[in-house]
């Protein structure tokens, strides 16, 4: 990358440099222009990243008296612990047969009992219940809050980073056009970006507004009626699709951007050797502009799944992780413990794991990237 | 290129529908078009414009009811003239009835919440935390850049290393980490501050990699000449590199100004009195109270949206040239 630099020996420059009280000159003053964002990398990025490792393994307070005590790995066992429990149907205690109800469906006792019964699973809460094979089990998990948001962060990465970028693509094909009046439109995709995300999550939320509201509205009138109303943030099945699609709506100009740079490096000979070869416009884009948009592509996947695993405003101020945890996710579990619950070690533990996703997701992308170099 | 032009004319006549001609066809196509982008464009717009319509309503009960249709878009008065002298003298029922367009619901704001001194906030951190953001880092990569010093390599390594850490895998560490700094001005803490929300995200390392990837970048023989002619390395940095680098500084001020305006996690964190705290978290904290009011709550939104969207459209080109900026880093 500064190859220039090492074969330019010998010029004035150089030659000053060589001299060792220039040498030495040269350095100080290196150290001394990088020293204020050093220091400011060092006290704020470095040492709270590796106090995120040590506070994990405490139970540290924010304002507490208590000194902090070391606890070895009992917030990961927390906050990872899950038990699979295979659950016994109730039985007639007088007759010991099973007991069902009117439907003929088998009935089990509360999930609460079974965990109270047992001194195995103490510490252990219901993150769900499913049937397999005539059989009903029970996953209890010691922090089912935490896998919940997980989950839901997985869900969402799951649905919006496919969908965003295509959409994104479908956005920079359109803005990429030499037609008139495009740079109007390609402003106007854009501009969700710039609004701040509080202010998208209040304006989205009074048009989700239940009964009577502008998406309400919207879908009645496209579907002659047939569609809603539909309760959207309070309903435990939409509320969480409903944040995806502001999210889309907020972030796909970004990622729209970033292709559309993209496109525009592809060289223009390509197309006309194409369109030489009789290619179609759909074949253009297959033959020509998807694999020239390969790393391109992989950074605005890569960068949309970690966006996906930061999820916090939008939940925050829309739902607050509700109604039940439909919408938790894994940073809003994290600041609820650290800032409200004042346990700082335990959501320090989970802003490790956090941390854990994001790394992955990037040592993949590095991994693919680098096949792409080697492959070329 | 007109043969090229008439072979592809030639073979997709031939495929498609032989008897269309090919301006028909032509115009369909750009209608079509059209109409796709026009689409998009209201999916776009609606809510921005929605926000802004409803501002300005002066009256609740018509922006309720006006959502359920197309009149949530439009600013409509539903009397010109009011029926009394002084509106705002009126009881609250002849004010519900008559009232239309104006900036009541902005007057609104700043009667209920000491909106001036949020929007000081905001543009306080914002300008403060980009204007240092872009000394400091241009400074540091400077050095990394174009001077050799033993470390060069390592220092490189470890700041692009450090890019890939999210804010929010720091966040609580940090907040505790503040908790326990001295203050200035005595005692200890920096929560309920200024400088917590500024200090900390002054030195970032994606803002020195895109200074450092511009000035390697820069011409060598233009600091040999300043060399020769005996500049210090420093005179150097602020009166040659900083001058040829108008590009990354605009992309680097943009990006930073989009996420200091915008931020959230931190503030919320760590300020609690509302002479400190910034725009987004009074926005969210005064659409938590009750009545929630469309009308005042979406007069916020638009005056805590304003600054950024003019901004924008002063200088669309240049926010659009940041973000495909951060694109390359890969």
């Amino acid at each position: 990358m500064d190859s220039r630099w090492e074969t330019g020996r010998g010029t004035a420059v150089e030659r000053r440099a060589r001299l060792p009280i220039e040498r030495i000159k040269e350095n100080a003053v290196a150290w001394l222009m990088i020293a204020p964002a050093a220091l400011g990398l060092l006290v704020f990025l470095a040492i709270p990243f590796l106090m995120a490792f040590q506070l994990s393994l405490t139970d540290t307070r924010l304002l507490s008296p208590n000194p902090p005590q070391f606890v070895g790995l009992e917030n990961y066992r927390q906050l990872l612990r899950v038990n699979l429990i295979l659950m016994e149907p109730l039985r007639d205690a007088a007759t010991g047969e099973v007991q069902r109800d009117e439907q003929g469906r088998l009935l089990y006792p509360r999930s609460r009992t079974i965990l109270r019964s047992d001194a195995r699973y103490e510490g252990l809460r219901e993150l769900a219940q499913f049937d397999l094979l005539g059989r009903r089990y029970l996953v209890a998990a010691g922090d089912p809050t935490f896998w919940r948001g997980l989950l839901n962060n997985f869900y969402f990465a799951l649905v919006v980073v496919p969908l965003q970028s295509a959409f994104a693509l479908l956005l920079a094909v359109l803005v990429n056009q030499k037609i008139r009046g495009v740079n109007l439109f390609r402003t106007l995709y854009f501009m969700p970006v710039v609004v701040p995300m509080v202010v998208v999550a209040v304006v989205w939320f009074f048009l989700y507004n239940p009964g009577v509201g502008t998406i309400n509205a919207f879908l009645k009138a496209i579907s002659f009626g047939r569609l809603g109303p539909f309760e959207w943030l309070a309903d435990p099945k939409l509320a969480f699709p409903s944040i995806m699609l502001l999210s889309i709506w907020q972030g796909v100009g970004f990622q729209m951007v970033i292709f559309l740079a993209g496109l525009q490096e592809i060289p223009g000979e390509l197309y006309e050797a194409a369109e030489v070869d009789g290619c179609n416009e759909i074949q253009k884009f297959l033959f020509v502009t998807w694999p020239q948009l390969r790393n391109t592509t992989i950074f605005v996947v890569v960068a949309t799944t970690i966006l996906a695993f930061q999820l916090f405003t939008q939940v925050h101020v829309m739902t607050g992780g509700g109604p039940g945890e439909a919408t938790m996710t894994t940073i809003l579990h994290a600041v609820r413990e650290g800032r409200y619950q004042l346990r700082a070690g335990y959501a320090s533990a989970i802003t490790v794991m956090f941390f854990l996703i994001v790394l992955v997701v990037s040592i993949i992308q590095r991994a693919v990237m680098r096949e792409e170099r080697a492959v070329e | 290129m007109s043969v090229q032009t008439s072979i592809q004319v030639h073979s997709a006549g031939g495929k498609m529908r032989p008897g269309l001609p090919y301006r028909f066809r032509k115009t369909v196509k750009a209608i079509i078009n059209y109409a796709v982008m026009i689409l998009l464009a209201c999916f776009f717009a609606f809510p921005l414009v929605f926000m802004m319509v409803s501002a300005i309503k002066t009256n609740e009960t018509q922006i309720t009811s006006d959502v359920a249709g197309l009149r949530a878009f439009m600013p409509y008065p539903l009397r010109l003239v009011p029926p009394v002298n002084r509106l705002d003298e009126a009881p609250a029922e002849i004010r519900n009835a008559y009232a239309g367009l104006g900036p009541q619901n902005f007057f609104d704001v700043f009667r209920r919440m000491p909106f001036g001194r949020f929007l000081w906030n905001s543009i306080l951190i914002t300008t403060a935390t980009v204007g240092l953001g872009l000394l400091v880092n241009s400074m540091a990569a400077y050095p990394l850049a174009r001077l050799r010093w033993r470390g060069r390599g390592i220092v490189l390594a470890v700041i692009v290393a450090l890019i890939i850490i999210p804010f929010e895998a720091v966040a609580v560490p940090l907040m505790l980490l503040t908790t326990r700094l001295p203050r200035p001005g005595g005692g200890i803490g920096w929560h309920d501050t200024y400088i917590v929300q500024i200090i900390p995200f002054v030195a970032d390392a994606f803002s020195i990699y895109l200074f450092y990837q511009f000035f390697i970048n820069i011409p060598k023989d233009l600091d040999e000449a300043a060399i020769i002619d005996g500049a210090s390395r420093l005179r150097i940095y602020w009166d040659i590199i900083l001058p040829n680098s108008r590009p990354v500084l605009a992309t680097v001020a943009i990006l930073k100004f989009m996420w200091t305006w915008g931020s959230y996690l931190w503030p919320l964190m760590v300020i609690r009195l509302p002479e400190y705290r910034p725009l987004t978290v009074a926005m969210q904290e005064f659409f938590g109270q009750y009545p929630r009011l469309w009308g005042d709550t979406l007069a916020f939104a638009t005056m805590t949206t304003l600054p950024v969207l003019v901004l924008f459209l002063a200088f669309q080109r240049w926010f659009i040239r940041s973000v495909a900026a951060t694109g390359i880093k890969g």
